[in-house]
C-alpha cells in the first residue's frame, strides 16, 4: 500500500474512533439516566411515573426497531439541524447518537433491574431517599453490568459508524466502500478488515477486564 | 456467660399503653390486581413490645410475619389499624417523615441484603452516609461498630471473601449504625447453620442487653424464640394466635399451633417408631400396652428426680419413652414422656402423684407394643427405651 493510502487509513481510522467516542459518550450521557429511569419507574417501583414510563418505553422502542440505515435517512433534517450539513464525519455523529441512546438505556436498564431488590429494601429501611438509593446502590451495584453493556454498545457503535459510510459519513466503512469496493482494491478492503476487527477486539478485552475489576461478587475479587 | 434469669411480663403483649412499639388492631389486605377478592396478610393484630424487651413472633411461612415486621417500620402500610413507634405514628406518616424515622429503627435481613460492590466498612457506613454525616464522624462510628460485632479485622473484606456469619455482623453493625431505639429482624438466621445460628443469636442477646436495644424478631425457629426472646407472639394465617411470656406459652400451650411447634422440638413427642403405635385417647388396657404421659417440668422442678419417686413412692413402674431439659428465656424447663402400666387406675394415681409435685401432666394416649420386637421388649420397657433414647440424643 502507498503512503498516500496508508495516511488515508490512518484518517479514517481516526474518523471512525472520533464519531463512536462522541455517540458513545452522548449517548451515555442520556441512555444511563434513561435506562435508570426505566428500571426505576414502572407501577409501585422507587421513582414510580408507569406514564411517563410507558411513553419513554415507546419511543425506545420505535427508534431500537427502525433499522440504522433508515434511521439515518430518516432523519436527515434533523443531522442537518443540529450539524449544519447532512455529510461527513460530524453529521453522522448525529444519526449514530440518535441509535446509541435507546440502546445504552435498555442495556442499562437491564443491568439495573439485576440488581437484588433486598438491597433496595435494606436501604429503604435505614432511611435512604428514591434518589440516594439509585446514586449509592442501584448504579454501584449495577456497575459491572453497566460496563459490559456500554461495551456491547461501542462495539456496535463500531459497526453502525461502517454503515453512515454508505451515506457520506466519513471512517473506515467510508473508506472500505469508495476504494475497497468502487475502485477494486481488495487491499483496501482488507485492511479496513482488519482494522475493524483489531479495534473490536481491543474494546470488547477492556470492557471485559474493567468489568471483572469492578464485580466484588467474585472471591477473587 | 449467664444470662440473667428475666423476669416473667405481668400482661400480656397488647396490653402496654408505654410500649416502645405498639401495633393496634391492625389489618392488611392486598387487592389482587386482575380478578375480585382482596388476599388479607393480617387480621385482628394487637402487640406490643416494652423498651428493652425482645419479641418473637413465631409462624409458618404464610403465616404473615413479613408483612408483620414491615409494618413496623413503614415499608408496607396497614389498611387499617396503627403503627406506633415511640410516639411517632408511622402508619399515617408521609414518605419524607418516616425516612427520618426508619433511622431510629434498624432492620437486619435473612440473606443479608449487603451492597457486593462495598467493603464490610463501606456498608456500615451507607447509613450515615445516607444521614449525611461528616466524614470523620463515619469513620469513627464504623470502627467502633465493627468492633462491637467482632469484625475489626475485617473492615476491608467485601461481602463474598465473608462468610454467612461474619455477612449477618455486618447486616448487625450496619443496621446498628444509626443508633436505632429498634431493631427488626426478618429471619436473620434462617439462612445460617446451627451453630453461627447461635452465635448470632448470642450477638443479638448481648446487644439486647449491653445497649438495651428493644428487639422485634420474626422466626419459624423455635429455637431462635427459645434462646433470646422475652415475649412471644404465635401467628397463624394472619392472626394472633397466642402470645405472652415465652416461658408461660411454650410450657402451658394453648392453641394448637403452638403446640404444633413445641412437637418439633425432639423429646417432646415419641420417636417415630413408637409415635406409629400410639392410639391418641383414654388408656386402653390389655397385655403388651403402655399409657403414655408427657410430663412438662417447670423452673425449679426441671431437675426433680420424679420417676424414682413415681416408683418408690407410688409404686407405679415408668418406663422413659423420651425426654429433654433445657432451658427458655434463662429458665429450666423438660419433658419427659413415660409409659406406664395402662389400666385406669394406676393412669390416675400416676396423674395425681405428679399434678400433687407441681408437674403438668398429659395422657398422650396407648402405645401397643404387641408384636414390636417382642422378644426385645420385656415385660419393663426401660432397657429397650434408653436405648431409644440414646439413639435419638
Amino acid at each position: 500500500m502507498s503512503p498516500e493510502l496508508v495516511r488515508l487509513l490512518v484518517q479514517a481510522t481516526l474518523d471512525t474512533l472520533q464519531m463512536v467516542a462522541v455517540a458513545a459518550g452522548l449517548g451515555t450521557l442520556i441512555g444511563l439516566p434513561l435506562g435508570v429511569f426505566l428500571a426505576t419507574s414502572g407501577r409501585g417501583e422507587l421513582l414510580a411515573a408507569p406514564w411517563l414510563n410507558r411513553v419513554l418505553g415507546l419511543v425506545v422502542n420505535a427508534t431500537r426497531s427502525t433499522p440504522f440505515i433508515i434511521l439515518v435517512v430518516a432523519i436527515i433534517p434533523f443531522t442537518r439541524a443540529i450539524a449544519g450539513t447532512s455529510i461527513g464525519t460530524t453529521a453522522a455523529t448525529v444519526p449514530l447518537t440518535v441509535a446509541a441512546i435507546p440502546f445504552i438505556a435498555r442495556l442499562v436498564e437491564g443491568a439495573v433491574r439485576d440488581v437484588d431488590g433486598g438491597l433496595v429494601e435494606a436501604a429503604r429501611a435505614f432511611g435512604a431517599s428514591p434518589l440516594q438509593i439509585v446514586v449509592k446502590v442501584l448504579i454501584p451495584e449495577a456497575l459491572p453490568g453497566i460496563v459490559l453493556g456500554l461495551t456491547l454498545a461501542v462495539v456496535s457503535l463500531i459497526g453502525f459508524s461502517a454503515m453512515v459510510g454508505a451515506v457520506g459519513g466519513g471512517g473506515l466503512g467510508d473508506l472500505g466502500i469508495r476504494y475497497g469496493y468502487q475502485r477494486f482494491m481488495p487491499e483496501m478492503m482488507l485492511a479496513v478488515v482488519v482494522v475493524l476487527i483489531v479495534l473490536v477486539q481491543l474494546v470488547q478485552t477492556l470492557g471485559d477486564r474493567l468489568a471483572r475489576r469492578m464485580n466484588k461478587r467474585l472471591r477473587h475479587g | 456467660m449467664t444470662a440473667p434469669v428475666r423476669a416473667p411480663a405481668t400482661t400480656a403483649p397488647g396490653d402496654r399503653r408505654d410500649a416502645l412499639v405498639r401495633i393496634e388492631n391492625v389489618a392488611k389486605t392486598y387487592t389482587a390486581r386482575r380478578g375480585a377478592g382482596a388476599v388479607t396478610a393480617l387480621e385482628d393484630i394487637d402487640l406490643a413490645v416494652a423498651r428493652g424487651r425482645v419479641l418473637g413472633v413465631i409462624g409458618r411461612s404464610g403465616a404473615g410475619k413479613s408483612t408483620l415486621i414491615r409494618l413496623v417500620n413503614g415499608l408496607e402500610r396497614p389498611s387499617r389499624g396503627r403503627v406506633v413507634v415511640d410516639g411517632a405514628e408511622i402508619s399515617s406518616l408521609p414518605e419524607s417523615a418516616l425516612r427520618r424515622e426508619r433511622r431510629g429503627i434498624g432492620m437486619i435481613f435473612q440473606h443479608f441484603n449487603l451492597l457486593s460492590a462495598r467493603t464490610a466498612a463501606g456498608n456500615v457506613a451507607l447509613p450515615l452516609e445516607v444521614a449525611g454525616a461528616d466524614r470523620a464522624a463515619i469513620a469513627r462510628r464504623v470502627a467502633e461498630l465493627l468492633d462491637l460485632v467482632g469484625l475489626g479485622a475485617q473492615a476491608d473484606r467485601y461481602p463474598a471473601e465473608l462468610s454467612g456469619g461474619q455477612k449477618q455482623r455486618v447486616g448487625i453493625a450496619r443496621a446498628l449504625a444509626t443508633n436505632p431505639k429498634v431493631l427488626l429482624s426478618d429471619e436473620a438466621t434462617s439462612a445460617l447453620d446451627p451453630e453461627t445460628t447461635r452465635s448470632i443469636l448470642d450477638l443479638l442477646g448481648r446487644i439486647n442487653r449491653e445497649l438495651g436495644l428493644t428487639i422485634l424478631l420474626i422466626t419459624h425457629e423455635m429455637a431462635v424464640i427459645r434462646a433470646i426472646a422475652d415475649e412471644v407472639a404465635v401467628l397463624d394465617g394472619g392472626r394472633i394466635a397466642e402470645s405472652g411470656d415465652v416461658f408461660e406459652v411454650f410450657t402451658r400451650p394453648r392453641a394448637a399451633i403452638t403446640r404444633t411447634f413445641l412437637d418439633e422440638e425432639t423429646g417432646r413427642t415419641l420417636p417415630p417408631a413408637l409415635a406409629a403405635r400410639l392410639t391418641p385417647g383414654p388408656a386402653i388396657p390389655g397385655e403388651g400396652r403402655q399409657a403414655v404421659l408427657r410430663i412438662t417440668f417447670r423452673g425449679p422442678h426441671a431437675t426433680d428426680p420424679v420417676l424414682a419417686q413415681l416408683t418408690r413412692e407410688a409404686g407405679i413402674p415408668a418406663g422413659i419413652l423420651s425426654g429433654t431439659v433445657d432451658e427458655i428465656a434463662g429458665r429450666p424447663f423438660g419433658t419427659l414422656v413415660v409409659g406406664i402400666p395402662p389400666d385406669a387406675g394406676t393412669v390416675e394415681r400416676a396423674t395425681g402423684f405428679l399434678a400433687a409435685r407441681g408437674l403438668d401432666v398429659e395422657l398422650l394416649g396407648t402405645l401397643d407394643l404387641a408384636g414390636w420386637q417382642r422378644s426385645a421388649v420385656p415385660a419393663d420397657l426401660s432397657p429397650v427405651v434408653s436405648r431409644i433414647v440414646s439413639h435419638v440424643a
